[in-house]
């Protein structure tokens, strides 16, 4: 099979061959249910606590701190419902960049007579400080601000945050973080973020170098969560339903590989964006969020003129893959509601494209790809010409 | 479910297992819990004419701990006195057979059967 | 030679079939793209492979395609089946559900968080062999029950409940029904164009596919409208949002796959095997089958052992890997809530065993099983001061016991 170079990341990464290795047995002849008691049953009890334990430490969590779930999406539903379910209706705050996996259950409350509010970010995708100052000043319930933004890479510092949310609401309001796409792209650690005011985080596997189909809710043991999915009482009571031995395990084995390797991979990354980042100002692209803290492997441009569908239409016949916006909401034609929280014109923000890199992408790829895009741009430009 | 090795081992092959004949002298019965409750264990001592505790035997319906216990406390009641065996405590029987915390209920039983064996001899020996 | 311990729990989990294992792996290796992402050819071949699953799915239960949505498994299914429909309908139709006391944690632990928000549920007591009564079902509905949740086959006792029936019922009522059907796909026919069943879960793991993924079944004719569970990017008709775990799903679509085209003739198999449990077993005194032996799918036997305690006799068989009461609950000391339910004392509750087999059980196994129980269940009565006054002519029901 041809294949194209993978460029795209944040979307999912492939899982790698040490991983597979790993979660192979449970496949196999260890397919015990880790709920019974039996040896089978209790091989897979030992390898789920295994794994906890390495999702715990690579976060610098407690392993009784980590729920496992189905995935980011669950995780943030969880946190958002649960925590909205055992208390009286009030205000969440979420920014206005996140995920639809934070904002539709955020709106979703509602319905339960909750008030939402979004904090806006500035034209570089940092939360503006003053509104969310604002927005604390009604007293929240709940916060919800991710880490890493899975288009633009932008970090908030929400250590910060949680310790102004804090303080504005006397420790009154729960403080949860989408962790999903900073989770082994950047250092985390759960213990120094907790000190500060942070109570939850989300955490997905698939975004590693893990499997799909596993991820966690970080969580201090002082938040009251109501469970999304009742019935046998896995996962301390918050989370029930037969446990996913496999995935679970390629999580923790995924945490592990990429915490040993962060210290080198993020530093190579960050040097192949920054190539990558030249050769795209130098074609004209407008790169967004440039000038904020981002995630060491995201750049998301925008070549002026040049529509971001036939531009990634283009890269992918060329042999590069790409994406024109976050790939949950790809089939959604309207621009990129985060790029539209930055100030970004519209007519700018159908020009996005995405490129988010993994370990394995090298120099000559990167190289390739600038290529391709300086032949494409070329190539529309002179049609445009030929259309004038 | 964790067992110990001495639970495992007196499960495995347990102690004076058995019951005395109805004709044999001496004999006293104690027979302790309740089928409903998932244990019930029935001790039987055969009492000397000096008052010493010469043999033991035991049944119990009940889990392992249970066995254990019960089998257990056959062997620390030979040779005692009916005083010396009325001092063996749960605590000791728990301790032995390094019973968790869920399963000292197993080690009261066998220390009430002995109460109860003992106080059905006395009976016994009143009524003669 | 024998690997031991022996697997009889088959309706605990089942291993995944090699065949779906290799199908699998290269959507966890080379075709590894999200299927959401639409601008490059990884997400088209996971996408492309995600539909062609579904498509094996739908066949099992010969169902169109459009009406099945991927969930994590089985107990997300009845999370979203029945809070989806309750919550949705609750407003228009009723706050009342139906549902049977023998059911799944995941439906009975459901139906509980409703009835803390409010709504009003009648549990129904099974007969004695597990099976529910048609009659005391009808009287049951009500014209404000939203939905009724009743499971195609119980985990414990393995009895097929009369789902054609009860479907019919509920239909002419305008009440919605919903079928835990997590122990069924694979064991038994189920067609959805004649069951009049408005929401089916499935589970992979029960059915020879991986852990982590499941189905809900929602009919689109008639349509039933659900409000979601979880929220977010708008995945699986905006029922279920989060990335699509590709390799289980493929894993789940080629493992109802071959249990269509192998259903029957491995049914078969598997009956004879059961029938030879049963027989070898039922040689021993005392020992009583749970639940209907008819109306029951042909992999699980359940039997008590009167006079012998659960967990001592769970001691004395470690060769089998088996259950005693359902994977989900035997972690505690509650003696199974279905056995209780159909009327068992609570030592038979205790003392039973649910032996499930399936694909990959012998002959040999089922030989060395009732050699096994044979000796173990001879020891332990030899142990058990309660056989012991059985035989010596005691009704033990007439006994005044110490209270403990």
């Amino acid at each position: 099979m041809f294949a194209p170079v993978y460029l795209d990341h944040n979307a999912t990464t492939p899982v790698a061959p040490a991983m597979l290795v790993a979660m192979l047995p449970w496949f196999g002849n260890q397919y015990g249910n880790a709920s019974s008691r039996h040896e089978y049953g209790r091989a897979a009890r030992r390898a789920l606590d295994e794994a906890r334990q390495r999702v715990a430490f690579a976060v610098g969590a407690h392993p009784t701190e980590v729920i496992f779930t189905s995935g980011g999406s669950e995780a943030n539903n969880l946190f958002l419902k649960g925590a909205a379910e055992r208390q009286p209706s009030a205000l969440v705050v979420i920014s206005a960049i996140e995920h639809p996996c934070v904002r539709e259950p955020a709106k979703s409350l509602k319905r339960r007579g909750w008030r939402l509010r979004e904090v806006a970010v500035d034209t570089e995708c940092r939360l503006a400080s003053a509104d969310f100052s604002a927005a604390l000043s009604e007293t929240p319930s709940l916060v919800s601000v991710m880490l890493a933004n899975n288009e633009t890479g932008a970090v908030q510092d929400i250590a910060t945050l949680a310790a102004a949310t804090a303080q504005a609401t006397r420790g009154r309001a729960w403080f949860h973080s989408d962790a999903v796409q900073a989770l082994g792209k950047i250092p985390l650690n759960f213990r120094s973020l907790n000190a500060a005011g942070v109570h939850a985080l989300t955490l997905s596997a698939h975004k590693l170098g893990g499997p799909k189909g596993a991820g966690a809710l970080i969580v201090d043991k002082r938040v009251d969560l109501a469970p999304l999915i009742d019935g046998g009482g896995h996962e301390r009571g918050l989370r029930s339903g037969t446990e996913n031995v496999p995935a679970i395990v390629g999580f923790g084995l995924a945490c592990e590989l990429a915490l040993a390797d962060l210290a080198t991979t993020a530093p190579r990354l960050r040097q192949l964006r920054d190539e990558l980042e030249c050769g795209l100002s130098a074609l004209g692209a407008t790169i967004f969020a440039q000038a904020a803290e981002r995630l060491p492997n995201t750049t998301y441009f925008a070549l002026p003129g040049v529509d971001g569908e036939t531009l990634v239409g283009k890269l992918d016949r060329a042999g590069y893959a790409v994406a024109s916006g976050a790939a949950c909401s790809a089939a959604n034609p309207e621009p990129s509601h985060v790029l539209l929280a930055m100030g970004v014109a519209p007519e700018l923000a159908r020009s996005a494209v995405r490129v988010s890199l993994g370990h394995q992408n090298t120099d000559a790829e990167v190289a390739g790809f600038l290529q391709a895009c300086a032949a494409t741009v070329s190539q529309l430009q002179s049609l445009t010409a030929m259309v004038h | 479910m964790a067992y110990s090795e001495k639970v495992l081992d007196h499960y495995e092959n347990p102690r004076n297992v058995g019951s005395f004949g109805k004709e044999e002298e001496g004999i006293a019965t104690g027979m302790v819990g309740a089928p409903a409750c998932g244990d019930v264990m029935k001790l039987q001592i055969k009492v000397g004419k000096d008052g010493v505790i010469e043999d033991a035997k035991f049944k119990t319906y009940g889990c392992g701990s249970a066995i254990a216990s019960s089998s257990l406390v056959t062997e620390w009641v030979k040779g005692k006195s009916l005083d010396e065996a009325l001092a063996i405590k749960n605590t000791q029987i728990a301790e032995e057979l390094a019973l968790p915390p869920v399963k000292i209920h197993c080690s009261i039983l066998a220390e009430d059967a002995i109460k109860a064996a003992v106080a059905d001899y006395k009976k016994k020996q009143e009524t003669v | 030679m024998l690997k031991l311990p022996i697997y009889l729990d088959y309706s605990a989990t089942t291993p995944v079939d090699p065949r779906v294992a290799a199908k699998m792996i290269p959507y966890l290796t080379e075709h590894f793209g999200n299927p959401a992402s639409r601008s490059h050819p990884f997400g088209w071949t996971a996408e492309k492979a995600v539909e062609e699953a579904r498509e094996q799915v739908a066949a099992l239960v010969n169902a169109d395609p459009k009406d099945i949505i991927w969930t994590s498994g089985a107990t997300e299914s009845n999370n979203l089946a029945i809070k989806g429909a309750a919550h949705f309908y609750g407003e228009t139709k009723g706050k009342h559900i139906v549902t049977v006391t023998t059911e799944h944690k995941a439906v009975l632990d459901t139906v509980k968080e409703l009835e803390r928000q409010g709504f009003e549920a009648t549990y129904l007591e099974p007969q004695s062999n597990g099976l529910i009564d048609l009659d005391q079902f009808k009287v049951a509905l009500r014209k404000d029950t939203v939905i009724a949740s009743v499971m195609a086959v119980n985990n414990e006792i393995g009895v097929i409940q009369p789902i054609a029936e009860l479907g019919e019922l509920c239909r002419s009522n305008g009440t919605i029904f919903h079928v835990d059907a997590a122990q069924a796909t694979g064991k038994m026919p189920l067609d959805l164009t004649q069951l009049k069943v408005d929401l089916m879960s499935f589970s992979a793991h029960k059915t020879y596919g991986p852990k982590g993924i499941g189905a809900l079944y929602v009919r689109r004719k008639p349509r039933i409208r659900l409000e979601a569970q979880m929220h977010g990017g708008g995945h699986e008709r905006g029922l279920r949002s989060g990335t699509l775990a590709t390799h289980q799903i493929v894993g789940m679509g080629e493992a109802f796959r071959i249990a269509r085209e192998e259903m029957a003739t491995e049914n078969e198999r598997i009956r004879m095997l059961r029938d030879r449990l049963m027989k070898g077993l039922m040689d021993i005194e005392e020992t009583y089958v749970n639940g209907d032996i008819e109306r029951r799918v042909p992999h699980n036997l359940n039997i008590s052992f009167n006079f012998v305690e659960g967990e001592s006799l769970i001691m004395a068989i470690k060769d089998l890997a088996v259950s005693s009461g359902s994977a989900c609950t035997s972690a505690s000391l509650e003696p199974s809530y279905v056995l209780r339910a159909l009327g068992r004392s609570d030592e038979l509750a205790h003392s039973s065993i649910r032996f499930t087999l399936g694909r990959f059980t012998t002959e040999e196994e089922v030989d060395f099983t009732i050699k096994l129980l044979h000796d173990k269940i001879g020891k332990l009565r030899e142990l058990s001061p309660l056989w012991e006054m059985h035989q010596d002519g005691i009704d033990l029901s007439t006994v005044q016991w110490a209270a403990h």
